[in-house]
């Protein structure tokens, strides 16, 4: 048995720590470990809750405007303010584009370096590339001197002797089974991407001011003025250059991403019989569609036990607890009783070893990270679970997609709960979103065409006219999964606040009855070949797209049981 | 410009400067300082055997905003620093090596080339509980955070937390965080970048001003460099027209909104805030958080989570800010605890008393964080 420690896990957001257990070339156990605190929540008391948003933004930079999208909608609820129609469009663009470009980036920069071996793509022929290229997709970036050119540049990059951010990797590992010129695509296409998200992300700049970190949102709207005659808001021309965005958008994402990723998986499907995980699927759903007080959405809510995609169950809050028998905090009443979140408190509590540590006690507490359960059970969030509710809920574009990949990779519906199926989904709702995000700016258009310029519930602006005392849920899909906020108002300021996030779903330790978090869970059984270069381990971690600094939250111990929350 | 020709030669060449241009620019090097002709070949011996400077940027209570911000750089782009102006040896969001191989590329650089290497940090540095709050390989950011700023030639502190502490450090500061200055006292050639995130663009021709000068720019009282955070948001801003003719946003998406009125009234912390995003603006230009109709927050300036909140109550008309024309009803900033809370802070200090000294580079150390928790009364009552 070796002990084998990942710390840190390197191209995620945030600090996660891996400890497994390798034997036999498989791991054994494994063990989830977020290595970072802040209390958020806690600096949010007494504040006005209308500053919420910015706070909870900076929980994480990378999924930036999902804190802010959750918090408004819970102090909107709370408060009892209804954005009108142009700020609900103008969040479906900002989440659809966030989605999007954060997808991308999560393939080719944070992920694809665990599939791809720069060294190898040194020997690909560029003539080669250049075929394979045009058979898998019309992109016109695709002959034989421009992959030439990729290759001498990446040449004088390795004679240079300074490897910078690719030195000391896993290069050569048995583990990389791609030819030489599929990385060379792959490479090509790695700085591709990085100009691509750059250019793309201008969505952000228009409607929000800047990325990363938008500024326009407002509780009870959204900051952005809308009016087609006047040169300072959003007019015509802001709707021309918003559609030429998403279309260079979605031109990449039919022409690359999705070719790249069918590419690359038709050489890993044994990745499809890995990383399986809870099997459990939790999703609120998001891009509501109209303006009422329970709007279809796009991407619908559900949930999905123990992998039987006949069933798509409601979701219920009221069924979330969180446990932290392996986390570093306590409960009043003792750390075996899980609590709901309308009743929990949470004190931060470190008893690991004193840093410099080798190895953390896993029996005992070992994470920042708290267990969220959903009827008691561990729960996957994130694309995977979205795209798996919307194929069993009969969702027609997510369903020919899924049929689609599948088909070209010759593997059955059981491949989805896997590694391999967690890149897929990722890049089928990319394709969706992209597809869709022009929908949202028509309306926005014809809103606007309308006469309809309001942008924000004036009315429910001042805190005189809020309730003395007041509760809300706000609940949003990120990239990477079901998000939920929860605000008590008092007196026009903040009582509590507390943020249940995927990464925290997705990373959590293991809970008061034993059962492990979905990161955990996904990696028994992973194959190692050589436990000093742990590579596979970090393919199924990275499948979940880790985000550390949104999981780590914190609430007040004092903090008053929350009201019924509307379901999502 | 594989072998044989160092970096530069092989970037300049790149960029379309051929080697006999470069020659004849290290002869001028040379007549400049009254060397022989001959020096011109030695000086581009030299300059061509250098090695790419090394960078390792270092994460630690982040949110990875600026690392996104990096990202969006456009002159040079973030591929081409990665691959063509900076050895950028460690970064955890964007390097291939991961566990004790990412660490043991840290070491190295540490070890094989102190003194040599750029800094640059992202993130607060947690105190409290002995470092436990934030650690990386098993260590705490502080002990990795003075290993590596202590052994670097320089360092950039990149947004608000690593400058200030920024979020983390905000009322009542749970985990004990500070700023790069004031966790790792005495670091050299310390520079500050704050904003939340920093922008990109000014991290850029930061770099690039140290790689051309080996040294740093001149300063403000707080570490940040003139060029960038010389002057307010409100000296540049776009809306200051109607600002000066007193035309003002009342609510949002009225007339005066739609119309890119001042947006002054409905908490715009321009005046008090010293960037450049009028002028240089975000993602290549293309707009800015007051262009989208949204107050400025005051995220360069240090404590702004406390001292800029509430972000929609707008400033006291005081003079000492630099604004002197007529706004109604101030009086609940002025009665407020707000108020004194705001009066008794380094903000309104610094900008008055840069107004009236026109102060220039200094190398006074940031302020210390707020030692006050915040009174909770002042957050809720607007």
């Amino acid at each position: 048995m070796t002990h084998v420690v990942v710390d840190p896990v390197t191209r995620i957001e945030g600090h996660l720590r891996i400890e497994a257990e390798v034997d036999g070339g498989q791991v054994q156990d494994a063990w989830s470990s977020s290595t970072m605190f802040r209390g958020i929540e806690l600096i949010l008391k007494g504040r006005d809750p209308r500053d919420a948003w910015a706070f909870t933004q900076r929980i994480c930079g990378v999924c930036t405007t999902v804190h802010a999208i959750a918090s408004i909608r819970a102090v909107e609820n709370a408060i009892g303010a209804r954005p009108p129609p142009n700020a609900r469009i103008l969040r479906n663009l900002i989440i659809a584009a966030q989605c999007i470009q954060d997808h991308v980036i999560h393939f080719y920069h944070l992920h694809a370096l665990d599939w791809v071996d720069v060294v190898s793509a040194l020997s690909g022929d560029p003539a080669k590339t250049s075929a394979l290229a045009q058979s898998i997709s019309d992109w016109p970036l695709s002959s034989t001197q421009y992959f030439t050119g990729v290759k001498t540049r990446l040449k004088d990059f390795v004679d240079r002797g300074q490897l910078g951010p690719f030195a000391n990797a896993y290069w050569g590992h048995p583990a990389y089974k791609l030819p030489p010129e599929v990385n060379l695509l792959a490479v090509a296409h790695y700085l591709e991407a990085l100009d691509w998200q750059r250019e793309f992300i201008k969505i952000h700049a228009i409607l929000g001011g800047k990325n990363p970190h938008l500024q326009s949102f407002l509780v009870g709207g959204m900051a952005t003025p809308v009016d087609p005659n006047s040169q300072a808001s959003l007019n015509i021309g802001t709707i021309d250059a918003l559609r030429a965005l998403t279309a260079k958008g979605r031109d990449f994402v039919n022409r690359v991403y999705l070719p790249d990723v069918l590419a690359v998986a038709s050489f890993y499907k044994d990745w499809a019989g890995y990383g399986a995980g809870a099997g459990n699927y939790l999703v609120y759903g998001e891009y509501p569609e109209n303006d009422s007080a329970n709007p279809p959405l796009f991407l619908p809510s559900g949930v999905i036990r123990n992998r039987d995609l006949s069933k798509v169950l409601s979701v219920d809050p009221g069924r979330i607890t969180e446990s932290v028998k392996h986390s570093w905090y306590d409960y009043s009443g003792g750390d075996d009783k899980p609590l709901p979140p309308a009743q929990g408190e949470t004190r931060p509590k470190y008893t690991g070893p004193e840093p410099p540590y080798e190895r953390l006690n896993l029996t005992d507490k070992y994470s920042w990270l708290k267990s969220p359960r959903y009827d008691g059970e561990p729960m996957e969030v994130g694309p995977l679970a979205r795209m798996l509710v919307a194929y069993a809920s009969g969702h027609k574009r997510v369903h020919e997609l899924v049929d689609t990949a599948l088909g070209q990779l010759k593997v059955g519906p059981e491949a989805l709960f896997s590694t391999l199926g967690r890149i897929a989904a990722r890049c089928i709702e990319t394709v969706v979103l992209a597809e869709k995000i022009d929908d949202w700016i028509g309306a926005l258009a014809a809103n606007m065409g309308a006469g309809d310029l309001r942008i924000q519930d004036t009315a429910k602006w001042d805190p005189s006219t809020w309730p003395k005392e007041a509760f809300g849920a706000g609940f949003h899909e990120a990239p990477r999964g079901a998000l939920g906020h929860w605000v008590h108002v008092k007196d026009g300021a903040i009582a509590n606040y507390q943020c249940i996030v995927p990464s925290t779903w997705n990373g959590g330790p293991r809970d008061q009855a034993g059962k492990r978090g979905p990161y955990e869970a996904s990696l028994l059984r992973t194959p190692v070949a050589d436990p000093t270069k742990p590579l596979e381990i970090l393919r199924t971690v990275h499948s979940f797209d880790p985000c550390m600094a949104c999981g780590v939250h914190v609430v007040d111990a004092k903090r008053r049981p929350l009201a019924e929350v509307r379901t999502p | 410009m594989s072998t044989g020709e160092g970096w530069l030669v092989g970037e300049l060449r790149r960029r379309g400067v051929s080697r006999r241009d470069f020659i004849l620019f290290c002869g001028g090097i040379a007549s400049m300082f009254a060397l022989p002709s001959s020096a011109a070949t030695k000086i581009a011996a030299a300059l061509s055997k250098a090695k790419k400077p090394i960078l390792v940027w270092l994460e630690f209570q982040d949110c990875c905003g600026n690392t996104e911000s990096f990202l969006r750089a456009s002159a040079p782009t973030a591929g081409e620093v990665i691959l063509d102006l900076l050895s950028l040896d460690y970064h955890e969001t964007v390097m291939a090596a991961a566990g004790s191989q990412a660490e043991a590329a840290l070491d190295g650089v540490v070890k094989t080339n102190k003194g040599e290497y750029l800094c640059v940090v992202e993130g607060s540095i947690p105190t409290g509980a002995n470092g436990a709050y934030c650690t990386i390989g098993g260590r705490s950011a502080l002990a990795i955070a003075r290993e590596v700023c202590g052994g670097a030639a320089a360092t950039i502190a990149m947004g608000t937390c690593a400058t200030y502490g920024g979020l983390p450090a905000a009322a009542p500061n749970p985990t004990g965080a500070l700023g790069v200055a004031d966790a790792v006292p005495g670091v050299k050639n310390l520079i500050n970048l704050s904003a939340c995130p920093a922008n990109a663009a000014n991290l850029v021709a930061l770099v690039s001003y140290y790689l051309t000068f080996k040294r740093w720019p001149p300063v403000d009282s707080v570490g940040r460099p003139l060029f960038a955070y010389g002057k307010t948001i409100h000296d540049n801003c776009e809306r200051r027209a109607h600002f000066d003719q007193s035309q003002y946003v009342e609510a949002w998406g009225d007339e005066g909104h739609r119309n890119g009125y001042c947006l002054f009234k409905m908490g715009c912390k321009g005046p008090v805030t010293h960037q450049n995003c009028p002028t240089v603006r975000w993602n290549e230009g293309t707009n800015w958080p007051i262009g989208c109709g949204h107050p400025c927050i005051g995220c360069a300036e240090p404590d702004f989570w406390d001292k800029m909140t509430p972000f929609y109550r707008h400033l006291p008309d005081v003079e000492g800010f630099g604004i002197s024309a007529p706004v109604d009803t101030v009086g609940m900033w002025v009665v407020g605890g707000t108020a004194a809370a705001f009066g008794a802070h380094s903000v309104l200090k610094m900008a008055q008393h840069r107004l009236a000294t026109g102060k220039g580079p200094t190398t006074e150390a940031p302020p210390p964080p707020p030692e006050q928790p915040r009174t909770p009364a002042t957050g809720g009552k607007p």
